[in-house]
């Protein structure tokens, strides 16, 4: 009888051995001696994490309730191997080349390092793997139980074991995984440990196979008629399970976190893959070859209510082959640490890189500068990661019941992780992938799998109320967590993975085809989708001459063929080389990277020539580094572009006020015409006439006078033009000194009168005194030269037989009105608006002799006295109104 | 002698004076002092000689000068232009458009009556 004691120290010793396999591992690779260690068959082993204590123990006892489909747990990852090696060795090279660290960094660097999708994969990851963790939890449990010799110890007992193992395993896991931390996140030792492992795990159940075959069997041939005649031969397949849950395990052999670690991350070259793919299905082969047998002569022999998970087990101890019992213990310890070290491993990376680290540096106000400080942090928020991980799987273990088999619980596993399958694929087949529908495949994915699968499995009455798993929440039927949208009938594993993988996917596409990619992104997208065609392949790049030749053509292309070949010659000169190119040593691609670095940056210029010379991937940071710079040269180009903007604006104006300036040009010209034309014509008359007089011949009495007349009345004109330009144009420029004086509208209208005299004495003039008393407090000069103006032109131009002058005044408000009216012919209204512009003259007042600068004078005093003069239309003659503002005392004198 | 010309001018001192200068020297003269309806006097009046103004209401001596110009019968009858506006693209625009003879105002008798001598002769 094995006592427990014996258990421990047996499972104690077995431990030593693997940190001892685990530390010597580590010595010979940090001597770089253990070439053996980077041996595809090493890879291979590792990879049989995957086979676990469920595979272990529970794909016995899965088959003795469903017959062969304990089979997809193990078709699923061949099928992968075998028929989708292409989606490994692209993940591989992809964790290559950009130093993947986990599948949250996986997801999170190709969304652009985003911080979110890591926080997020990184919680799910953890929360799938928990029952997973549980589940090794148990089945150590058990079997230490079962060796207990009763095979039911009491529950309490049980618990009490599950947390000493639980204690046990964190402890070992801590001092396994994160003893060192390599930039890579690479453990040789562990890789090693996990290795002699998977020897010890195949070899236990291999020997059980051998043993329960022959031993126990008869012989294959009495094994196998025991097989047809069981009732397990009659357990009949369902398809959609089938399908489904090979489905499942394909997608969590890709997706697992312990997978990923030791596929990808784990992976020291590349062509490893290519014995995987062969000899992985051929260890998981072997693993299940003897699953059926154990199973059937387990029931056979074992008696009625055994645990059938337990059957590895309980079989040899039954016939008393306790050292054969002994090996299949350690094969499923073995299963069971190897699990739980990797994932916890993995998932401590998970959380310390993707949830602490960015919460630390966030905290830190100068940045992590102090590496050691960065370096105490990640490994302080590892180990108490790895403790975390396994408390959460003891308090699954504790609420589930830890009734449950194994199987069921992988599963639950398995279809949480497989949710990240649509991001990671599409993030490394499709460019057209964005953070937002990763994100939004990711949630709706998760939500799905935790409320029909994860919760559910909680016991009943563990989360859900029994009435809500029956009728849906608040009897909303469609909601039942068995039978979403009301499809009832399907097997509750398959219905879950359903669901939340198709809606997973669709959100994933619909996001991604909805949202736009940050420039980040979609440079990340680009390196993933094309990864082959950015890195190199796993015989690495080797220095040769066709280093400067690329060199050289890259250079011609970012300096122009000129400067690069100027450039190349000296440094050829300078190397003694002559008329060949230089090599590339250091000291030149440094100052070709310099060089460059003025044309595209020095993030950008690094990047290119790190490809070239030094085959070394582009890391993430330098891709941020270079879309910074194409933003900045984004930036740049817009500001020239509104700088651009703004010339063309200027030069608008500029042609504006080009215009503005011919414009007043012209007018320059035609007034100086109109000038001299209305000098002109005076003095014709003057020169023409004086000639005549002073010929003197034959010229009559009247004759002379009236000549003379002509001559005196056409100078006269000629003073009165020149006075009036000299007027209008002080007045037009302002510097007219406005002499103000006190008197009332009455005075100021009877001396215009007065001052017209002579030239009104054909013109009836007609006076309405009202308003004659409004006090003025103006230039009454300028006023008195408006009213003589307006006076005068009636005089000139009315046209009617009895011409008549009235003159009247009425009141605005503050502004006094003097009309000016006559009997004349009006003015027409196409020309009332021209009166008033310099020598515009209606044709027929030629005769007048007016220059046609009076009304713009009027209009020039009127507009510095603060009033106006306008033509009055309407009233049957030709109308003037004089405005002036007097205020409102002067309206209470008006009255 | 005994020729007609037609002045066509708005001014009237200068029409007084022009008249004068012409009537002495034995010269039928006959004024317009319109732009408008001036082709139809000059049609109707066949005179030998025009003195043809450039500031003229309603229509300005240059648009005269060119209708006179695009008609066969007054195509080639010999115009003299006046105008006060001295500058040389007027004269320019004259001699374009077919003038025989351009005088600036102000003008100087005998200037005028010779031109008139010369025109008329060789018309």
């Amino acid at each position: 009888m094995v006592t427990f004691n014996l258990l421990i120290l047996v499972s104690l010793a077995y431990v030593i051995f693997l940190f001892a396999v685990a530390f010597f591992a580590e010595r010979r690779a940090q001597q770089g001696v253990a070439s053996w260690m980077r041996a595809p068959l090493i890879y291979t082993l590792s990879l049989s994490v995957y086979c676990t204590a469920w595979t272990f123990y529970g794909a016995v006892g899965y088959a003795t309730r469903s017959g062969l489909e304990f089979v997809t747990i193990y078709l699923g990852p061949t099928l992968v191997m075998i028929g989708w090696w292409w989606i490994l060795r692209k993940l591989v090279r992809i964790g290559r080349t950009h130093r993947i660290t986990s599948i949250a960094d996986l997801i999170s660097s190709r969304f652009g390092k985003s911080t979110a999708l890591g926080v997020c994969v990184t919680a799910f990851a953890v929360i799938g793997t928990t029952p997973y963790i549980a589940l090794q939890l148990q089945s150590v449990t058990l079997s230490f139980d079962a060796f207990n010799g009763t095979g039911r110890a009491d529950e309490q007992g049980l618990q009490y074991t599950a947390f000493w193992i639980a204690t046990g395993l964190a402890i070992f896991t801590v001092i396994f995984g994160t003893r060192n931390l390599d930039a890579n996140e690479r453990h040789h030792g562990v890789v090693m440990a996990i290795a002699v492992e998977a020897v010890v795990k195949l070899a236990a159940l291999v020997a059980v196979g051998i043993f329960v075959v022959w031993g126990l069997g008869g012989g294959p041939m009495a094994t196998m008629a025991k097989i047809d005649a069981s009732p397990m031969a009659n357990l009949e397949l369902q398809t959609s399970r089938w399908i489904g849950i090979t489905f499942t395990a394909a997608a969590a052999f890709l997706c697992l976190p312990r997978m990923f670690q030791v596929m990808v991350v784990e992976n020291a070259d590349e062509r490893h893959l290519g014995t995987a793919s062969w000899a992985f299905p051929l260890y998981m082969m072997l693993m299940s070859l003897f699953v059926i047998p154990i199973a059937v002569i387990g029931l056979d022999l074992m008696p009625a209510g055994a645990n059938p998970d337990l059957f590895v087990l309980t079989l040899p101890l039954s016939q008393g082959r306790e050292d054969l019992a002994m090996l299949a213990f350690l094969g499923g310890f073995s299963a069971a640490t190897s699990m739980v070290i990797v994932a916890a491993i993995a998932l401590s990376t998970m959380v310390s890189n993707h949830i602490v680290m960015p919460i630390w540096l966030s905290t830190q106000k100068d940045g992590a500068t102090v590496s050691g400080d960065v370096r105490h942090v990640l490994l302080r928020s590892r180990r108490i990661s790895i403790i975390a991980i396994l408390f959460l799987g003891y308090v699954y273990y504790r609420l589930s019941g830890g009734g449950a088999a194994l199987a069921a619980i992988g599963l639950i596993s398995f279809a949480g992780v497989a949710q990240f399958l649509p991001a990671m694929l599409g993030g490394i087949f499709w460019r057209g992938a964005t953070r937002v529908g990763a994100l939004a495949g990711l949630s709706a994915g998760f939500i799905i799998w935790m409320y029909t699968m994860l919760l559910p499995s909680i016991g009943v009455n563990g989360v859900f109320p029994e009435a809500w798993m029956q009728g849906g929440p608040a009897d909303l039927h469609w909601l039942r967590p068995r039978a979403l949208f009301g499809i009832e009938g399907l097997d509750p594993v398959v219905h879950a993975v359903f669901w939340s993988l198709t809606l997973n996917t669709a959100a994933f596409v619909i996001g991604s085809m909805l949202s736009f990619p940050s420039p980040l992104e979609r440079l990340q997208g680009a390196q993933f989708v094309n990864v082959f065609d950015h890195s190199t392949g796993p015989r690495g790049w080797t220095h040769s001459g066709a280093a400067t030749e690329d060199l050289m053509m890259m250079a011609q292309r970012i300096l122009g063929p000129d400067e690069a070949q100027t450039l190349f010659h000296a440094e050829a000169l300078g190397q003694g080389k002559g008329a060949v190119l230089p090599d590339p040593s250091p000291e030149f691609i440094d100052r070709l990277e310099r060089e460059l670095a003025g044309s595209v940056g020095g993030a950008t210029a690094h990047a290119m020539i790190s490809q070239i010379v030094g085959g070394a991937s582009v890391s993430v940071q330098d891709l941020m580094a270079v879309a910074d710079e194409a933003a900045q040269i984004m930036e740049y180009s817009n500001q020239l572009e509104a700088k651009s903007t703004e010339l063309q604006r200027t030069a608008g104006q500029l042609r504006d006020a080009n215009e503005k300036l011919t414009a007043l040009s012209v007018q320059k010209d035609a007034f100086l015409s109109q000038i001299s034309h209305e000098l002109r014509t005076p003095m014709t008359s003057i020169r023409s006439f004086s000639e005549i007089l002073r010929d003197g011949a034959n010229l009559t009495r009247p004759e002379r006078a009236k000549y003379s007349d002509i001559i005196h009345a056409e100078a006269i004109r000629l003073t009165r033009l020149l006075d009036n330009l000299l007027d209008l144009s002080v007045l037009e420029n302002g510097q007219i000194d406005l002499q103000l004086q006190s008197g009332t509208l009455g005075q100021v209208l009877d001396r215009a009168l007065a001052s017209s005299g002579a030239a009104t004495e054909n013109l009836r003039i007609t006076r309405d005194p009202d308003g004659d008393d409004i006090a003025l407090e103006t230039d009454l000069d300028r006023l008195t030269q408006v009213f003589i103006n307006l006076i005068t032109n009636a005089a000139k131009y009315c046209t009617a037989d009895a011409p008549h002058l009235q003159i009247r005044i009425t009141q605005d408000g503050p502004v006094s009105q003097i009309d000016f009216l006559d009997n004349g012919a009006g003015i027409p209204q196409a020309s009332q608006s021209l009166i008033f512009e310099k020598f515009s003259r209606l044709s027929d007042q030629a005769a007048a002799g007016s220059a046609g600068l009076g009304l713009a004078i009027c209009r020039e005093i009127m507009s510095k006295l603060g009033g106006e003069v306008r033509y009055l239309d309407g009233t049957g003659g030709t109308a003037f109104r004089v405005r002036l503002p007097t205020g409102t005392q002067i309206a209470a004198a008006a009255e | 002698m005994g020729k007609h010309v037609l002045l066509i001018e708005d001014e009237p001192n200068i029409i007084e004076a022009i008249r004068f200068i012409l009537s002495r020297d034995g010269w039928s003269v006959d004024t317009h002092s319109d732009g408008a309806n001036a082709i139809e006097r000059v049609q109707s009046m066949k005179p030998d000689l025009i003195i043809l103004d450039v500031m003229l209401p309603n229509k300005s001596g240059y648009d005269i000068l060119r209708d006179l110009r695009d008609d066969a019968l007054t195509a080639k009858l010999p115009v003299l232009m006046l105008t006060a506006r001295g500058q040389t693209k007027d004269r320019e625009l004259a001699e374009r458009l077919g003038v025989n003879e351009f005088i600036t105002k102000p003008f100087s008798n005998s200037d005028i009556l010779a031109s008139v001598r010369a025109l008329a002769g060789a018309g």
